[in-house]
């Protein structure tokens, strides 16, 4: 309810600051489906993230296409980033996971950086045009975009709490607790984590999207793993598993970088001691922290 | 003829940069399960400290020894005081790890600006030699040579030594490590430090073909990791091999399609995780 | 036709040869025993009759179905459960969810993205009723890593039985148990059906030999008896191994 009635209360810059935070609760959201549910600890996500934001970007500018074939497109090359990635990294799990995520989308970030005539390299493509979807109000003013950027933000949400707990979902927690005892019962968990792979790229892939329509702009910053670092500190941050928690991760991580630009440009270095800080003392998250607070509470 | 040899040499001698790095990486990963991805910045902060001296003292070789020894220090102190608390836990150990890439990224960035640098060649080998019917720079003929030194001084130290049985045999023996008289927790501390130290070598050594830049540590992490993935996590042969290879890859990249070089490096590693995905001679 | 018939099974890995040529069957509503000192590969047999392990030669038959290069989730869905030594359920998960993901795995509801669990009634009933039959039922909402020892031992079982298995590889199912929960999970293997085969590892002698009808013997990866309790009560080579141990 607070957010439809945001834009009455706030200006502008902070109504294109919800946009933001948002369009990284989806894309936190999309992480923990695979880090918080499947056990799938990713340090590449932002790998679908940027593929989806150049597909966009690169048919609108290049191709001219309609906002409609230029969405479903991007969310299709991120389905199918994710359905390559997926086959060559969930043959392995733990840190060799871990690295070779990271090598995939930085290489991709390599390609994207380097491949100048194609991707406009470190430039990026600018000037790219909010979608034209025939509505009656123009997605090019910040309020409408707004509300475009929530609707579909809610929806992928209450789709993704729908899959999280579905027997699949169920099945995922089952994965991240024990592989070993999931292949025991009969669960082919080499699929189930394939599943959940790609679909946690399709999401990714729509707030890359959204991204990069708020932005008008894209650059291989999308794909570095910087971003994907910092997606990974708001599930963390937030809560893994939980769904609501990297929300609500997603949320504090903009604004802590909102602020701290205002006051150094050593935001990189804020974000490390934040990574950190957040390992060190608080693995579980903000969620965590909440619910062993009133598990304490309760015991007592 | 001349042309690929000289640019066979190139990708030899940058390869033997990588070999350093990943065989650190792989050290510690081998022994500790530690996912070190503080390393792009070990080999930073080598190049930048490196440099410093250099500029101070005008030596090289003091350069080299600080830088080393300084990195090293680093390693020791983040292995004990934080790494330590995670032990076997291979998340939080690769996100502390990964923060700290952060905060030496932007403290290299404030300490000694943005602006792309390079280290100068020591004397010794500043000049170019004939050979092979071709005007070759001495230097990457030192590294070729230090690359292959480190290496059998690692082979030797993992092949010969009880410490070095423990290296093979993986972390899973610590009781029978203790029982051995091996003191594990000073083991692990100085082999971290040791991954640190050829990550700095590797940065310093590095300097004058490389430059020293804000970036280099996530572009010399990305490239360890290639490495790593083709060579096998964990294999000194792997590095050696895995550097080598990336190290020719990438410079022909560069030469032949400098738009597109990193797919040069792509399509092998992609293989690699096809066919075998824990690298060619990585532990199954 | 045989439970389980095992054909020259041998593993070896890293040069070390954990099993050689190891062969026997087991009979339809059998509870055959598996003993023999530590290392004489008991737990790796397991390990590779469930597939965990690939055999480096030889042939798993279940029940006329070959299953040798099967996965061990393949495996499972022919009918094959198994139990843990060191337990390995889902700690971070209840009970009831615990039984819920077994009972989950033998209806073929496929990926089942679409509809809440809640909605599938008929996979809560089944796992009320296997923690009810139990005597579980008490701790259903408790988490599994805040449970007693033994009672982990009890959910593990259960979840192995969950799927109604043809055959059931038992691995120390008494292991670091106090005596009163040795008897609750000895009764609750003794009341298993005739219809379930039963292959168990067990340390304890009087559990093993009061509940096994035959007996084989593994020795240093190789099977050096096989028979009814007094068989291998006067067995000599059987003797000899574990004199002093008992």
């Amino acid at each position: 309810m607070l957010m439809l009635l945001l834009p009455y209360a706030v200006s502008s810059y902070y109504l294109g600051l919800a946009s933001k935070i948002l369009i990284f609760a989806l894309f936190a959201m999309s992480l923990d489906l695979l880090l918080g549910y499947s056990g799938l600890a990713s340090l590449g996500h932002a790998a679908f993230f940027g593929v989806s934001a150049y597909t966009v970007g690169l048919l609108t500018l290049r191709a001219g296409a309609s906002a409609w074939l230029a969405l479903t497109t991007g969310l299709l090359a991120a389905g199918v980033t994710g359905a390559l990635f997926g086959l060559l990294a969930l043959r392995t799990r733990g840190s060799y996971f871990l690295m070779i995520t990271l090598a995939l989308a930085q290489v991709l970030w390599g390609i994207a950086s380097g491949w100048r005539s194609m991707t406009g390299g470190d430039d990026g493509l600018p000037n790219i045009p909010r979608p034209d979807l025939g509505l009656p109000w123009s997605l090019a003013d910040t309020t409408p975009f707004y509300y475009f950027v929530l609707l579909i933000v809610a929806a992928a949400a209450a789709i993704l709490a729908r899959i999280v707990r579905s027997p699949f979902g169920y099945a995922l927690r089952g994965i991240r607790e024990s592989e070993s005892r999931m292949s025991a019962l009969g669960y082919n968990v080499w699929r189930y984590k394939y599943v959940a792979f790609v679909l946690g790229g399709l999401f990714a892939g729509l707030a890359g999207c959204l991204y990069v329509y708020l932005n008008r702009f894209v650059s291989p910053d999308y794909v570095h793993v910087v971003r994907s670092a910092e997606v990974l500190l708001m599930v963390i941050l937030g809560g893994a598993g939980t769904l609501v928690g990297p929300a609500i991760g997603a949320g504090l991580i903009i604004l802590f970088e909102n602020v701290v630009s205002t006051y150094t440009e050593r935001w990189l270095m804020a974000l490390g001691v934040v990574y950190v800080l957040v390992t060190l003392f608080a693995p579980r998250g903000i969620v965590g922290l909440v619910q062993e607070y009133w598990r304490r509470k309760s015991a007592s | 003829m001349s042309f690929w040899v000289v640019h066979a040499l190139n990708g030899i001698s940058f390869g033997m940069l990588l070999f350093l790095l990943a065989a650190g990486l792989s050290l510690i990963y081998g022994l500790m399960k530690i996912l070190n991805l503080t390393h792009g910045s070990y080999y930073l902060l080598g190049a930048y400290i490196g440099l410093s001296v250099v500029r101070g003292t005008g030596s090289f070789v003091l350069a080299v020894a600080v830088a080393t020894l300084a990195i090293a220090l680093i390693g020791a102190l983040m292995e004990r005081f934080l790494l330590r608390r995670f032990h076997l836990q291979e998340l939080p150990q690769a996100l502390l790890t990964f923060g700290f890439l952060f905060i030496f990224a932007d403290l290299a960035l404030l300490i000694w600006g943005g602006n792309s640098q390079t280290l100068p060649k020591p004397e010794a080998f500043a000049h170019s030699v004939h050979i092979a019917g071709i005007v070759y720079p001495t230097y990457r003929l030192f590294l070729i040579v230090v690359g292959l030194l480190v290496g059998a001084a690692l082979w030797w130290f993992q092949e010969g030594t009880r410490a070095g049985a423990m290296l093979r045999a993986g972390v899973d023996d610590e009781e029978i490590a203790r029982g051995l008289g091996i003191n594990v927790s000073l083991l692990f501390t100085l082999v971290f430090a040791l991954g640190a130290f050829l990550a700095a070598l590797g940065g310093v050594l590095g300097g004058p073909i490389v430059g020293v830049y804000p970036g280099a540590d996530f572009e010399v992490l990305l490239l360890g990791l290639v490495v790593v993935i083709i060579g096998g996590l964990g294999s000194l042969k792997g590095a050696l091999v895995g550097g080598l290879l990336v190290g020719l890859l990438d410079n022909f990249g560069r030469t032949f399609f400098p738009e597109l070089a990193l797919f040069t490096i792509f399509v092998p590693m992609v293989a690699i995780l096809a066919i075998r995905p824990t690298g060619i001679f990585g532990r199954a | 036709m045989t439970a389980l018939t095992v054909r020259d099974l041998s593993r070896s890995f890293g040069g070390v040869k954990a099993l050689t040529s190891v062969s026997f069957t087991v009979e339809p509503g059998e509870r055959r025993l598996v003993i023999g000192p530590n290392g004489a590969g008991k737990t790796t047999l397991f390990n590779t009759i469930a597939g965990t392990f690939p055999a480096s030669a030889g042939s798993i038959v279940l029940f006329e179905r070959d299953i040798t290069r099967l996965a061990s989730y393949e495996r499972a869905r022919l009918g094959l459960a198994r139990t843990f030594q060191i337990t390995n359920l889902f700690q971070g998960l209840t009970v009831f969810e615990n039984v819920l993901l077994a009972v989950q795995a033998t209806e073929d509801i496929g990926f089942a993205l679409g509809r809440p669990m809640t909605t599938y009634r008929h996979l809560y009933d089944k796992a009320g009723r296997l923690l009810d039959t139990w005597g579980l039922a008490g701790v259903g909402c408790q988490m599994v890593k805040h449970l007693s020892y033994g009672e982990r031992r009890q959910v593990d079982l259960i979840l192995a039985l969950a799927g109604s298995p043809r055959v059931l590889l038992l691995d120390e199912p008494t292991a670091g148990l106090s005596a009163a929960e040795s008897v609750r999970v000895v009764a609750m293997v003794r009341s298993l059906p005739r219809e379930i085969t039963i292959l168990m590892i067990e340390h304890d002698m009087d559990v093993a030999l009061d509940l096994a009808d035959r007996i084989t013997v593994l020795h240093l990866g190789q099977l050096i008896a096989e028979g009814d309790r007094d068989m291998i009560r006067s067995h000599p080579q059987v003797n000899e191994i574990y004199l002093g141990t008992e």
